[in-house]
């Protein structure tokens, strides 16, 4: 049967009148959605965790929906349960399911909304009940969608977990030249990484009897107070290991922007590039390096 | 619709939380990817998502957590990026001597409020003790337009 746009009425009120619905059934779908793939094999502990939670999820529903703003995944409605879809999607994730099979579970979630919502609406003229179902229909596509992002920002965020330990394995100390050691810094400089970073080059100074250690920030996107804070207690405890630190790699809008937030990397020897801070060292140590240098060209 | 010099456009927000490291991560990725969108020059973008990095951890580790929303704005042939951090924490009681470099109630440098406060061209602190710390600050593309001075 075709309905005209004119009998389904306004978006709006079937809407919210989906948001009534869900809330005056909820009871009864969120006992639905408990035993569902998706609540049942997340919230393990007890069934009452499970019911609880989709009871948040239909509440977050229902408000979105009495917002009008079905189709609207940045809806503010969605915000308190965008955690927990996360964990729920997170969880999914690790039994080895792809963001697409997860988003397959939030989409079987809707039979039982819309036998309720049917219900619900008995008494009403069939264009209401088919305004109200495509009200549903895309409320829960929009649900779907906000799961599948909460996943692939996941997937985003155990890649870069993993990428972090990695580089927390192998934050490597390249030895340059007899006395000289060097660390490329990679990604964000926070305070468990700095850490690291600083127990193997502190090492390496010990055991390659460094008297120079480069620390590259080219692979750093931003150098705020917090990381420059890391470098200069790296530069300082260098020091007292009887080395001197070069950071090189301080790109020009680093720069400036270091300038103007006021940090003073004043007692902190800076180049522009690896290959001048290494220039800087074997001039250091004199080794003879180019015209410049002080060591073997007698000038 | 017509555009005037003084009408101001506003793109629709986004708004991430800001309660982990992580988060600290994800507020300079979109900060990042904001900034190349309103075509910030490789200086402003450095600036704005140094600016944005020091107030998301303020939020973070002196607010107890919170979040951040940021909008693009357009005013005629302007462009420009707003960003507002908000928590309910303690608030700053005096909030002269917070924005003074080198003052720090914690280990860091203090450099953070007084930092970001240079690096953009507006800024705006609200916070009541007891209640929580809102920063609002503004970034224009190649700076402020000759119609508008504050935010
Ligand atoms: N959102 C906030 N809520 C409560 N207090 C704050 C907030 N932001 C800043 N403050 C107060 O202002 C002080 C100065 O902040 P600022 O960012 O300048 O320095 P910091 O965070 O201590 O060190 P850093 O240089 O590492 O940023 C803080 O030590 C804190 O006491
Ligand atoms: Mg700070």
């Amino acid at each position: 049967m075709r309905v005209s746009e004119q009998q389904i009425g306004d978006e709006w009120s079937s809407a919210s009148q989906v948001g009534q619905a869900l809330r005056h059934r909820r009871e009864q779908i969120a006992q639905r959605w408990a035993d569902a793939p998706l609540f049942r094999t997340v919230f393990t502990v007890s069934r009452d965790e499970a019911v609880e939670a989709c009871k948040a999820v239909l509440d977050a529903l229902a408000e979105v929906a009495e917002a009008g703003r079905v189709e609207d995944v940045d809806a503010p409605g969605f915000f308190v349960v965008r955690e927990q879809l996360a964990r729920m999607s997170a969880s999914r994730a690790r039994t080895g399911l792809s963001p697409a099979q997860i988003a397959g579970e939030v989409a079987a979630l809707r039979s039982s909304a819309v036998e309720h919502l049917t219900a619900e609406l008995e008494q009403e003229p069939t264009a209401v009940v088919h305004g109200a179902l495509l009200a549903l229909t895309t409320l829960m596509g929009t649900l779907r969608l906000v799961v599948m992002e909460t996943a692939l920002s996941d997937g985003a965020e155990l890649i870069n977990r993993q990428r972090q330990q990695l580089l927390e394995v192998a934050t490597p100390v390249i030895k340059l030249w007899d006395g000289i050691v060097a660390v490329p810094l990679i990604g964000t400089l926070d305070s468990a990484r700095s850490q690291v970073v600083m127990e193997s080059l502190l090492e390496a100074i010990v055991a390659q009897q460094a008297k120079y250690a480069i620390l590259d920030i080219t692979g750093v996107p931003t150098v705020d107070s917090l990381v420059a804070q890391h470098l200069m207690k790296t530069v300082a405890a260098a020091r007292l290991m009887g080395a001197e630190c070069v950071v090189s790699g301080v790109r020009p809008a680093i720069a400036q922007t270091i300038v103007q937030l006021g940090l003073d990397l004043g007692g902190v020897v800076t180049r522009a590039t690896l290959a001048d801070a290494l220039a800087f060292a074997l001039r250091g140590l004199g080794v003879g390096f180019g015209p410049t240098s002080q060591g073997a060209v007698a000038r | 619709m017509t555009t005037t010099g003084t009408d101001t456009h506003r793109g629709s927000p986004t708004c991430l939380p800001i309660r982990s490291d992580m988060d600290l991560m994800w507020i300079r990725q979109e900060v990042r990817r904001l900034a190349t969108e309103a075509q910030f020059s490789l200086v402003q973008q450095t600036k704005l998502v140094t600016a944005a990095s020091e107030l998301a951890r303020n939020t973070l580790v002196h607010g107890g957590g919170g979040h951040m929303e940021a909008t693009v704005l357009n005013e005629g042939v302007h462009t420009a990026v707003r960003l507002v951090f908000a928590d309910s924490g303690p608030g700053i009681a005096d909030v002269d001597q917070a924005m003074s470099d080198g003052y720090t109630s914690g280990g860091g440098l203090g450099l953070g409020l007084g930092g970001a406060r240079r690096l953009v061209h507006d800024f705006r602190l609200d916070s009541e003790p007891g209640r929580g710390t809102t920063i609002t600050v503004v970034m224009w593309h190649g700076g402020v337009p000759p119609t508008r001075q504050a935010i």
